[in-house]
């Protein structure tokens, strides 16, 4: 009984990520016979940094139950940091995979430490106060990366919060962050294969945490705080676990998204509650708790749009609608007996015919 | 001197705060929710308001009144639609996202009808500034208005809650729902009371905003909205007084952080001030633990 449980974790599992292989595999035959337009392949590396995003996300809301509105925040953590290192060291390190990993090493770890410390106090409290510590978050972070301005010369690293000016550099020197225009000129290191690689390394962690020990105490805090602490389940540590992983994959989903951008700027379109919000729009649609259900519907309502031009405009209203419509359509205590109902109905006619 | 005025200033934009606090703080007391979809309902306040009187040239009287009356039910009609349906849910998550997707709608709404461009609010307050210490401080009328709504809608509130039936039907469902539905209290009325008492409010939060700050966005409302949860979760969250006394020192802490450290941080130290109090007190500065029975 044990083993076959297992073996169809491992089958969901597989098929999880085959889908993402079979869609690698398509894409690529695609864009080598010259069907993509080149929006939809200049759209290829967003879309994996999305899926990771929506992934990452799906752990904090569907496995540990709570909700962040700062992912947003913590890929641009992962994004600026790593990016940062990128250009400080394109000298230096020249093979592009090596310093692509360290960059990536860099990136997720910062976005991992500013999530536990985040996560530390907040995550011992009841309530809804994670979303709007985490909404806060992201905003703070967007405030600072518009202020901060770091250059480098031979006398090492300055730091304002002012203006370039006011770095006081050398002739020699160059403005690594600047303010507001951000990062420019970041190696680009990432591209769609290491992309989909990353997808699977992040859905390959993400599914054998949701399979482990871990994972099941995880869920048992989501669905009953004082059972699972009754029994013994240090609350704290798991959440703190998950939403500190969560935050981590959040940041190597900013990796990738910061190393094929020439020119990466903290606007509230990349990085802001807007990001935040649809990236929560994909994992509700997707199903939450769904890890299958987020890659397909972010690959989706990533790719419907740009098919759909004309929708542009009110796509944010859509996806309001999306997200009130599911929302309601799920979980509404009546919905779902209404819904139970209808499927008894039916199954009963069938008999009867 | 400058000082005074800074604090004066803050006082004032902590009024306005207060006043939405009041009703986030109401709605998070009786129907255990965060109504993100509040802070809109101040922009669509603003909008309102704007239509009617620059646009529609209605008498200002006559435009606030109607902006708090559709307010009121807009208010009331989110939550039927919305999060009434959701409040036996499984999952508390569930009707907070369902409150994001409201919020979102009103932002693209307003969007789409207004565009995105910022509209000019004429102030709608006519009152005289007044001058202290021989013109070196002036208060404007908008300041003076602010912060006398605000006193006058604590009062009242604090009233309304302590004397009469309703506000005491309101006390008994944010305690125990169950209970006070044995007793006889029509616990939906006064969830949907309390949702249109905190609307209107936040039509009137709107008008004293936009009149202190007049440019009207489909953002008006957002960031206020958020900073006034600070407020509420700084004073205590579901005490009334907490949500003034918040209000006003997030208010003071916002125009001072503006003045001496930074324009661009003053919301990340807003924030910040939120992350201590959820470190040292989480239950705010007049909130009362509340333990949990299994």
């Amino acid at each position: 009984m044990k083993e076959k449980k297992i073996s169809k974790n491992l089958q969901d599992n597989l098929i999880t990520i085959g889908i993402v292989v079979v869609g690698y595999v398509i894409v690529t035959i695609l864009s080598a016979s010259g069907v993509l337009s080149n929006l939809l392949q200049g759209l290829l590396v967003p879309l994996c940094a999305y899926i990771i995003l929506a992934v990452s996300l799906n752990l904090t809301v569907g496995i540990l139950g709570e909700l962040s509105l700062g992912h947003a925040g913590f890929m641009c953590v992962g994004a600026f940091t790593s990016a940062f290192f990128s250009k400080c060291t394109e000298g230096v390190i020249t093979v592009a995979p090596l310093r692509f990993i360290l960059a990536l090493l860099i990136g997720s770890l910062t976005a991992a430490l500013i999530g536990f410390l985040i996560g530390m106090p907040v995550l011992r409290l009841k309530g809804d106060y994670l979303a709007i510590v985490t909404l806060a978050f992201g905003e703070i972070i967007k405030n600072i990366m518009n202020v901060l301005f770091i250059g480098k010369d031979s006398a090492g690293f300055h730091f304002s919060m002012k203006d370039s000016l006011s770095l006081n550099m050398e002739p020699d020197g160059m403005v690594i962050i600047n303010g507001a225009q951000g990062i420019t000129g970041t190696p680009k290191d990432s591209n769609f294969t290491i992309g989909v690689i990353l997808i699977v390394l992040t859905l390959l962690i993400v599914l054998n945490l949701i399979n482990s020990r871990d994972g099941r105490a995880i869920m048992s805090i989501r669905d009953n705080l004082i059972a699972a602490e009754s029994v013994g389940i240090h609350i704290t540590k798991y959440k703190l676990m998950a939403f500190t992983i969560s935050a981590a994959l959040a940041g190597v989903a900013g990796v990738l998204y910061s190393h094929n951008l020439n020119s990466l700027m903290a606007t509230p379109k990349n990085f802001g509650y807007n990001m935040s919000i649809m990236i929560l729009v994909f994992v509700v649609l997707g199903g939450i708790g769904n890890i299958r259900g987020s890659v397909i519907a972010a690959v989706i309502l990533t790719l419907l749009p740009e098919l759909l031009r004309g929708l542009n405009d009110y796509r944010m209203l859509i996806y309001s609608i999306v997200l009130i419509v599911m929302m309601l359509y799920n979980w509404a205590p009546n919905m779902i007996a209404f819904r139970k109902r209808m499927a008894n109905r039916f199954s009963k006619k069938k008999e009867v015919a | 001197m400058s000082l005074l005025s800074y604090l004066i200033n803050g006082i004032s934009l902590g009024s306005v705060y207060a006043i939405i606090a009041l009703g986030y703080t109401m709605v998070y007391g009786i129907a255990k929710m965060l109504n993100f979809a509040h802070g809109d309902v101040i922009m669509v306040g603003g909008y309102l308001i704007f239509t009617f009187v620059s646009t529609l040239q209605l008498p200002v009287g006559l435009g606030i009144v109607l902006a708090v009356v559709l307010c009121t039910m807009l208010g009331i009609t989110i939550e039927a639609i919305a999060y009434r349906p959701l409040r036996n849910a499984a999952s508390s998550l569930a009707v907070l996202i369902t409150a994001i997707g409201v919020s979102y709608f009103l932002q693209n709404v307003a969007l789409i009808i207004f565009g995105a461009n910022t509209k000019a609010f004429t102030s709608v307050v006519n009152a005289e500034p007044i001058k202290l210490f021989g013109d070196q401080i002036t208060i404007s009328g908008e300041t003076i208005v602010t912060i006398i709504s605000c006193i006058i809608i604590m009062t009242v509130l604090t009233l309304f809650v302590n004397r009469t039936k309703a506000g005491q039907a309101m006390l008994a469902v944010s305690e125990d729902k169950g209970a006070a539905q044995l007793m006889g209290i029509n616990v939906n009325g006064t969830i949907s009371l309390t949702f249109a008492i905190g609307s209107g409010l936040a039509a009137i939060a709107g008008l004293l905003l936009c009149s202190a700050y007049p440019s009207l966005t489909p953002y008006t409302g957002s960031m206020p909205g958020i900073k006034a949860f600070v407020a509420a979760v700084f004073g205590g969250i579901g005490s009334i007084p907490g949500a003034f006394i918040g209000g006003i020192i997030l208010g003071i802490i916002e125009i001072l952080g503006k003045a001496y450290i930074s324009s661009q941080l003053a919301d990340a130290i807003v924030f910040l001030v939120l992350i201590l109090v959820l470190l040292i007190k989480p239950t705010g500065i007049l909130g009362k633990k509340v333990q949990e029975k299994v």
